[in-house]
């Protein structure tokens, strides 16, 4: 079948895209809007003794400002951390307050102090410009090590020493022990260097309240429209549930960053309210440096132990995770259940031991970014199992695949139960794509030109399709992360299939629309997938943690099951035959070994006429489903990065950059590639390019493209996708999910390629020419030394 | 951006007296430094008088040994232009890698060296080049022009109207961008003019574009790469911010010399 | 305020606009052509690429003042009835994901070929990436762009 599992079909959505016609939230006008623009804090630490807004208020065209006073005096709840994960001495963690318009004190340069509406935007930032605001300035701290110090500036009156959590998973008396025990150990200090997702299209809102129902409409860019729904009216007050509408229209982009609801959406809707305006806010780029979550900001110590056969016995972590000012939606969970429980990586280990502690800083509160927690678990093992290769001087390859986990289902000494897998498939399939073998010739053929050529290895594993909702209820999730489907059959026979799900780039209306294809025999062309109204979809759960092939098609699946049971019940009653002998097959309903059939669009009209279904049957011909995952999915795969490095200069050029991924069942090998070379090239991006760099006193250094160095496609190689899969058990399609692996896979294959190639291991992300450079000389200075 | 009001200028003169009339008024010509400064709220002029369209600034010309570019003329016309690229390919490549296509179809040599950004890459080929620039008043040395960090010997009203140069015997750029803004982090121009060698250097000083002597003497007795591979290129007065620190940038200097003389 | 007069996707327009209107505010704005994005706030990302005076210029470093008289196209002129072949290049090669880049990408793509075409040099992969210089996407990791552009070239040598 063309259009079905594993066809390359084209993208249905892209036309509007080409020609224009997409629809983002900034392109939106609603009647009579007023623009928002937000005071923010140029301090990173500071009371706030006094806002004057007068000369604002003064201003022509200026319809309000509104400061965090009015905000919680109208009862707008503090923004939230959705996941409770308690320090190991069973106490909770420490949760500062965090209004969406700060009231007492300002914890980052960005943090929003009041809002301006305006008639015009340009009044808009002129105005919020006049506010003056009066700071008594506090000591800043931005680093997680230096505010755990005594003395460190407190961040939050209910989080002594800045610590939010102290957490730990598996058994630290039997690790220490088998490290003890060791015949070789290998330790080091990693850093997982601070990332800006940077989405391109920037965050936006239009918030309408009408006065005449009492009911607010927002608009957002957001990756779970349904989830800000309840978010916003649960946790936040702004209206009740059902007198309130999120769409998220068009969205560029989201990488994690437009999962949470921020200060930006809640202010608006509030003010809205209170002005009897719309209200639209569009953040520019500075700003979203300055507001939209960033990800990552570990710094950790690991020890890994190996018997005389280099069999891994024991592998000990100790990360600080920085969160940031405040505590967003998810932040909890990143550094812990999505982190920690990743340490055993594809190798079997049987003690593992990792404790976290997450700090407060002066910086933006740091959430989810493409990968979550399992890009940092990649970074460690894999860092680590390349140093110990070369400590113990075994081929890199050669040590990870004897530690390979071979049987499944295999029980993690971290929670996670591994489903399926074949990584030495995966490590079989990159090595000979890369040429592994002939590497010595062309190392040696790069230094004949002066040139330094390295390899490097990443075998990296995680856990997505989130997730079980009992799993992480237990594991202290406020939400369950099921996903649903309505899969609505018209009287003509065309399908709309309404998706908890939500696309911002990963082309759900045309894989979604695969599957059912595939299903009933249908061409694609009949079939609609809706998206990101709450008005439009039941309560869906949205698109993150690559879960809307596991988990969102699955919902579909379930529902496409009731649909065709109930299609086989009215073709047996039409068709006069038994259920038994019905099958579906190119869009018809036919009786097994006759000629008799009745055409998909005959079957929608048999439902909705009524006229002639089996007694008792509703009418109607539309089935729902809410599909709770019984496991996470586990991609997984073989990543191998060779570079060439200019010693004259530091710079690295990517030579050739190969994957070979296992991901289950693949509806469409285009998006799956798509979504493989955009997650490489992001962790390309951290690896050599991206970091967020604060001064001591808490200012944004890099808070424009002009110092945040955005990966463009002269950075970067085309790379060689493969594929060797195992199906997935957990699920009805087999799917194991595609959307994060690139950005967790690459990173460590990009510093161990430059790590072999300039004989210095000590090297940091992002691997700038300069810090190259300097590696290259120390590794010089320290060779001459010798 | 903040209010401003915007005028056009048909001519030299109408676009001086147009800026003499102004509070506080500057000269827009391809914009496409000036308006994203104005966007950041870092120069708010209030009045803008645009000499893009003024004919006599505009265009390349070679005639007689010698180079003359008006100050409106675009990077992408300076970069494709025929003449300019036989008689000193070095200055049209380094037009070709400024920015990217889009802001070279805008971007103006004037408007480059007026604004004389540290880490611009034509005030290192002026500079190397000796050249002189010619604005409404006078004529105007390239080692008088660049006097630091975005500052220029231009008086408040003066306008460049072109910039001119002998044709050199030799003349490469070599750049070495930043990551991030694609800037020069280093960019050194060598030329070998009447007057000896010159090497300018751009990106990594501390205070704006420079000539690196020491290497222009060794290079006066012999024009190679071997010849200024003894010159010790310090620290000390070289830039350190986050992309680089000044030991960085003395080396890239160091490597971008060697491959500008290279080159030639 | 200025009245400003050009032709944009062949169609005059006029309007009075403050003089500090980008032209990229003009097009999405007044004209409520929403196709030109903004994703940045330093000149660099590309997404508010339009064509001007049949050149790729960033409309977000143009002021609209500035632009009277020009002949401008947007994303929304390329098309001709049906899709410009490099449209259809970018579908047929999966060069758009979230699609906010996109615009930004074929118009300098389609000024790309045309100033390749012009200087008879060619067009190879090392180039396009060098051409993409000034223009960010995050979702697709640029591979399928660059096919998309080398197929999109050929497809207008033949057109």
């Amino acid at each position: 079948m063309n259009e079905g599992i594993g066809a390359r079909v084209l993208r249905k959505e892209d036309k509007r895209f080409l020609i224009g016609k997409g629809r983002y939230t900034d392109d939106i006008v609603e009647q009579n809007q007023a623009y928002a623009a937000f005071v923010r804090s140029p301090h990173a630490h500071a009371i706030v003794k006094n806002i004057d807004a007068s000369a604002a208020e003064a201003m022509d065209g200026v319809v309000a400002v509104l400061n965090g006073a009015g905000l919680t005096g109208d009862g707008i709840g503090n923004i939230i951390c959705g996941w409770a994960v308690n320090s190991k001495d069973g106490s909770p963690m420490n949760m500062g307050a965090w209004s969406a318009l700060a009231t007492d004190k300002v914890r980052y340069v960005g943090d929003a102090v009041a809002i301006v509406i305006a008639d015009d935007l340009a009044t808009a930032r002129l105005a919020a410009e006049a506010v003056e605001v009066d700071y008594e300035t506090l000591p800043v701290v931005v680093q997680s090590t230096a505010a755990l110090e005594d003395g460190a500036p407190q961040i939050h009156e209910n989080a002594p020493n800045n610590l939010i959590f102290d957490w730990e998973i598996g058994e630290e008396a039997a690790t220490d022990a088998a490290l003890a025990s060791a015949a070789y150990t290998t330790e080091m200090d990693i850093v997982n260097n601070r990332l800006s997702p940077n989405a391109m299209e920037p965050r936006a809102a239009i918030a309408t309240f009408n006065e005449a129902d009492d009911h607010y409409t927002l608009y957002t860019t957001s990756q779970n429209p349904h989830v800000a729904r309840l978010v916003l009216s649960a946790f936040y007050n702004v209206a009740p549930e059902h007198k309130l509408r999120v769409i998220a229209p068009d969205v560029g982009g989201g990488f994690g960053s437009k999962i949470y609801i921020y200060p930006e959406e809640i202010a608006c809707l509030w003010a809205s309210m209170k002005t009897n305006r719309s209200v639209k806010w569009t953040s520019d780029r500075t700003e979203a440096f300055l507001t939209d979550a960033h990800g990552r900001d570990h710094i950790t110590h690991a020890k890994i132990g190996f018997d005389k056969n280099h069999k891994i016995v024991g592998l000990k972590v100790d990360t600080k995770a920085n969160l940031g000012a405040y505590m967003s939606l998810f932040s909890s969970a990143v550094p812990t259940y999505l982190y920690a429980t990743l340490l055993s990586g594809q190798y079997n280990i049987a003690n593992i031991h990792c404790n976290v502690k997450a700090v407060y800083t002066n910086t933006v509160p740091v959430d989810a970014y493409r990968g979550a927690g399992r890009p940092e678990a990649s970074f460690v093992m894999e860092r680590m199992m390349e140093t110990a290769a070369r400590e113990m001087g075994v081929n890199p390859a050669e040590l990870r695949r004897k530690n390979f986990i071979q049987e499944f289902p295999h029980q993690t000494p971290v929670i996670m139960a591994y489903d399926s897998g074949d990584f030495a498939a995966n490590q079989d399939q990159a090595i000979k794509a890369a040429d592994y073998a002939g590497f010595e010739a062309r190392r040696a053929e790069a230094a004949s030109r002066g040139k330094l050529r390295g390899i490097g290895f990443s075998n990296y594993i995680e856990a997505c399709g989130i997730a079980p909702s009992a799993a992480v209820g237990s594991l202290g999730a406020g939400v369950g992360l099921w996903e649903s489907a309505e899969v609505r059959v018209n009287p003509v026979g065309t399908i709309e299939v309404l998706t908890g799900s939500h696309s911002h780039g990963q082309g759900h209306e045309t894989t979604f629309a695969q599957i059912v294809a595939e299903r009933f025999g249908l061409p694609t062309e009949n079939i609609q997938i809706v998206h990101g109204d709450t008005d439009k979809v039941q309560f869906g759960m949205g698109t993150y943690g690559s879960r809307s092939g596991a988990v969102g098609m699955s919902a579909i699946v379930k529902a496409m099951d009731k649909v065709e049971a109930k299609v086989k019940k009215i073709g047996a009653h039409v068709l006069e035959a038994s259920e038994d002998d019905i099958i579906i097959e190119d869009g018809a309903v036919k009786v097994k070994g006759t000629d008799k059939q009745m055409l998909w669009h005959e079957v929608g009209l048999a439902a909705y006429t009524a006229h002639n279904i089996p007694e008792g049957m509703e009418p109607g011909l539309k089935e729902t489903s809410f599909y709770d995952p019984s496991n996470f999915t586990f991609p997984a795969g073989c990543y191998i990065c060779e570079v060439e490095v200019d010693p004259e200069t530091g710079t690295t050029e990517i030579v050739q950059f190969v994957a070979s991924d296992d991901f289950g069942t693949i509806i469409n090998p285009m998006i799956v590639e798509g979504q493989v070379h955009g997650g490489i090239a992001q962790g390309i991006g951290q690896a050599l390019l991206e970091g967020v760099v604060y001064d001591d006193s808490g200012q944004l250094l890099s808070a424009s493209y002009m110092d945040y160095t955005m990966p463009r496609a002269d950075d970067l190689p085309s790379y060689s996708v493969h594929h060797q899969s195992t199906e997935c058990p957990g699920n009805p399609l087999g799917m194991k999910g595609c959307g994060e692996a690139g950005a967790i896979g690459s990173p460590p294959a990009v510093i161990n390629a430059i790590t072999d190639a300039i004989g210095n291991n000590d090297l940091s992300m992002p691997a700038t020419p300069a810090k190259v450079w300097a590696a290259i000389q120390t590794a010089g200075a320290k060779q001459a030394a010798e | 951006m903040y209010e401003t009001k915007y005028h056009k200028a048909s001519s030299v003169s109408e676009a001086v007296s147009l800026m003499g009339a102004a509070d506080d008024g500057k000269f827009l010509s391809g914009g496409q430094t000036l308006l994203p400064t104005m966007k950041a709220h870092l120069a708010a002029p209030s009045d803008l008088v645009d000499v893009s369209g003024i004919a006599e600034m505009n265009g390349v010309s070679v005639s007689g040994g010698t180079v003359t570019i008006g100050a409106a003329t675009t990077h992408a016309e300076v970069a494709g232009n025929a003449a300019l690229q036989d008689a000193c390919a070095g200055v049209a490549d380094l037009a070709a890698n400024i920015g990217d296509p889009a802001v070279r179809h805008l971007g103006t040599i004037g408007g480059s060296i007026a604004n004389n950004d540290p880490a611009a890459d034509y005030p290192a080929a002026l500079l190397a080049l000796g050249a002189t620039i010619k604005t409404n008043t006078r004529e105007i040395t390239a080692d008088d022009f660049f006097v630091g960090l975005f500052e220029t010997a231009l008086d408040d009203d003066e306008v460049i109207v072109s910039v001119s140069f002998e044709v050199p015997s030799k003349a490469c750029y070599a750049k070495f961008p930043n990551p991030a803004s694609r800037y020069a982090l280093a960019g050194v121009f060598a030329a070998l003019t009447s007057a000896g060698a010159r090497i300018a250097v751009t990106g990594a000083g501390d205070d704006g574009v420079y000539r690196q002597t020491d290497m222009e003497a060794a290079l006066d007795n012999s024009w190679n790469a071997d010849a200024i591979s003894g010159v010790l290129v310090g620290a000390e007065g070289m830039l350190s911010d986050m992309h680089g620190d000044a030991t960085y940038r003395a080396n890239l200097v160091k490597v971008m010399a060697g491959r500008a003389v290279a080159g030639c | 305020m200025t009245e400003v007069s050009m032709t944009v996707n062949g169609k005059s327009v006029k309007a009075d606009v403050p003089d500090n209107t980008l032209l990229v505010e003009f097009i999405r704005e007044n004209l409520r052509l929403t196709g030109t994005h903004v994703g940045c706030d330093t000149s660099q990302c590309g997404a508010c690429v339009v064509h001007m005076n049949g050149k790729a210029v960033k409309s977000c470093a143009t002021l609209a003042v500035a632009a009277s008289g020009a002949d401008v196209t947007t994303i929304e002129g390329l098309a001709n009835g049906e899709m410009h072949p490099m449209q259809t290049a970018f579908k047929e090669n999966h060069g758009l994901q979230c699609g906010f880049c996109t615009p930004g990408m074929i118009m300098t793509a389609t000024d790309m070929v045309a100033r390749y075409d012009a200087t008879g040099k060619e067009l190879t992969e090392a180039v396009i990436r060098e051409e993409l210089e000034g223009n960010i996407c995050r979702c697709t990791g640029y591979h399928n762009i660059v096919k998309a552009i080398a197929d999109g070239a050929s497809k207008m040598a033949d057109t």
